[in-house]
């Protein structure tokens, strides 16, 4: 690892202690990491706003303190509590306590509060082939594949010594040649008519994610499906099932006008078969009888379009439980400045900005069984909430709320 | 065998069967393995030599470890598949902060699958 002069000088404190201990991680992790140098990026986006115990309110405070600041532009990711709805959230005494002084210690940090999983539809969208340092696994996926911008999956604490430090370690996804695919992945056995339906997506991202795990996949076949949502959602459920950081998608994503465009010399082709499409919606599904005690929509955060298919959907009918529409104060501004806030409440939605209900205490404590279109709350919900899950499209997820038990078009996926 | 994060070690090994994201597959409360789908749930990683063949999952898997660090329950050590900056951050901030974290190794020809002891001196993992 070299360090310049000017990284240096900052490791030893010439711009203060703060910048000196972001200095000090975002090195010292890029020499574990195999990184020779430090690359400056243009943004970062930070993950470590959402408290799991004191020990990250005690760090944030820490930097604070010492003096840090952000030298980059930082939008934030979710917190664990709804700053907008503060009763939605049923987190107790000392830890919602902590969870706000840890929000707080972020924005006095110089991070911006947009507190939301999809910054990239909050108006955070970084030139393709700049680079960055994106914490959200989401984020990252979506970051890489869908904007060409380069970032690695920075966990929390690293993505915000990134920002205050102003650079990242160079390694990884940094660098050109190692973003090339390795996988093909080969469609063409599924009918276009699979591949047009909306819930297609989060399942093909939790299959990709099992089948390649860390590894770049070009996939073939998709280039009339693709859409921004389509592709977000499929990058969160790749980002769970697996460590995918980047895919791309042969003639939609930026650094794949072709599949051959991106392959690496050597790489080996995977067909997906309906049986894996099958496979792979079934397991993200625990619960089995037709019980829906809840749905939660918008892991990532709902975007303004997806909201729109949601009040189509519901075309003002009321549902017998409770819609969790989770989704940023960015987007749910937009909504409600449209006059069409009010009817999706009385349709039974409850709106959460700011956070989402699989990350902090948000549905009733007694369980049951959740309904979601989100491969990312399907594959997280169970550890995160005790609820357990079925996994159904847009429409299933309308159909069953208004229905208040399992409803599911099971047509077309057999 | 490398090491990421320095230290001794000495514990109950746990070999993950399956790849585990610590954000969603631990608790960061009581260091058990919440994640339904994985075969180990309920298996608990405090005090354990944990071998984490394949690191998956959510960049808040730092914050988790972090957490755990804090309060006692981290894992006696780590040995990764495959070199993650996710972890072993956790590790440098506990070293910012003063918290005795545990080491972590890069062994990717570890081939073991089942428990015993194993301790880790001098950045050499003992495991027989």
């Amino acid at each position: 690892m070299k360090l310049t002069e000017d990284e240096t000088a900052i490791a030893t404190g010439r711009k203060g202690e703060g910048a000196a201990i972001a200095l000090r991680l975002v090195a010292e992790s890029g020499r574990l990491l195999g990184a020779q140098s430090l690359v400056p990026v243009a943004s970062a986006h930070i993950d470590g706003c959402l408290y799991h115990g004191d020990s990250g309110t005690e760090f944030a405070e820490f930097l604070v303190a010492k003096g840090a600041r952000v030298t980059v532009p930082a939008t934030l990711n979710v917190g664990a509590l709804d700053l907008l709805r503060p009763g939605n959230v049923r987190l107790a005494g000392g830890r919602r306590d902590m969870a706000l002084r840890l929000m707080r210690a972020y924005e006095a940090l110089g991070c911006r509060s947009t507190w939301t999983c999809a910054p990239y539809q909050a108006g955070h969208r970084p030139e393709a082939g700049s680079d960055v340092a994106w914490g959200e696994s989401n984020a990252v996926a979506f970051c890489n594949s869908v904007l060409g911008a380069r970032t690695n999956r920075y966990g929390d604490f690293l993505d915000i010594a990134c920002a205050i430090a102003g650079r990242a370690p160079c390694y990884g996804l940094h660098i050109a040649a190692n973003r090339r695919a390795t996988v093909r992945v080969d469609t063409s056995s599924l009918s276009d008519a699979l591949k047009a339906r909306e819930a297609f997506w989060p399942v093909l991202g939790a299959w990709l994610g099992r089948t390649v795990g860390e590894n770049i996949a070009v996939i073939e076949g998709l280039a009339v499906h693709a859409t921004e949502d389509r592709m977000k959602a499929m990058g969160a459920a790749a980002a769970s099932t697996g460590a995918v950081a980047l895919f791309h998608i042969a003639g939609v994503t930026p650094e794949a006008p072709t599949a051959e465009a991106i392959l690496a010399d050597r790489f080996v082709t995977v067909a997906l078969t309906a049986d894996d499409v099958r496979e792979s919606r079934a397991l993200l599904s625990t619960a089995s009888g037709d019980e829906v005690d809840a749905v939660a929509v918008g892991s990532p955060h709902f975007s303004l379009d997806e909201i729109l298919a949601l009040e189509t959907l519901l075309a003002g009918r009321r549902a017998q439980v409770p819609i969790y529409l989770n989704t940023s104060r960015h987007v749910l501004g937009k909504v409600e400045r449209e006059g069409r806030l009010a009817g999706l409440t009385q349709s039974g939605v409850v709106p959460i900005v700011d956070t989402c209900v699989v990350a902090t205490p948000i549905m009733p404590a007694a369980g049951g069984v959740l309904m979601t279109n989100s491969g990312k709350f399907a594959f997280y919900a169970p550890g995160n909430t005790g609820y357990a899950v079925q996994f159904g499209s847009l429409a299933d997820c309308v159909e069953s709320a208004v229905a208040g038990r399992l409803v599911r078009d099971e047509a077309g996926w057999q | 065998m490398t090491t990421l994060f320095p230290g001794d070690a000495e514990g109950e090994v746990l070999v993950l069967a399956a790849p585990l994201s610590f954000w969603g597959g631990v608790s960061w409360e009581t260091g058990a393995i919440t994640n339904v789908r994985h075969p180990q749930v309920g298996e608990v990683v405090t005090g354990r030599i944990l071998v984490v063949p394949e690191p998956v999952g959510s960049s808040s898997s730092s914050a988790v470890l972090l957490e755990l660090i804090r309060s006692g329950r981290a894992p006696a050590a780590i040995v990764l598949g495959r070199p993650d900056a996710i972890l072993v951050v956790a590790c440098l901030v506990a070293r910012e902060m003063g918290w005795p974290a545990p080491p972590v190794l890069l062994a990717p020809d570890f081939r073991g699958t089942g428990s015993g002891r194993a301790r880790i001196v001098g950045g050499v993992l003992d495991y027989r």
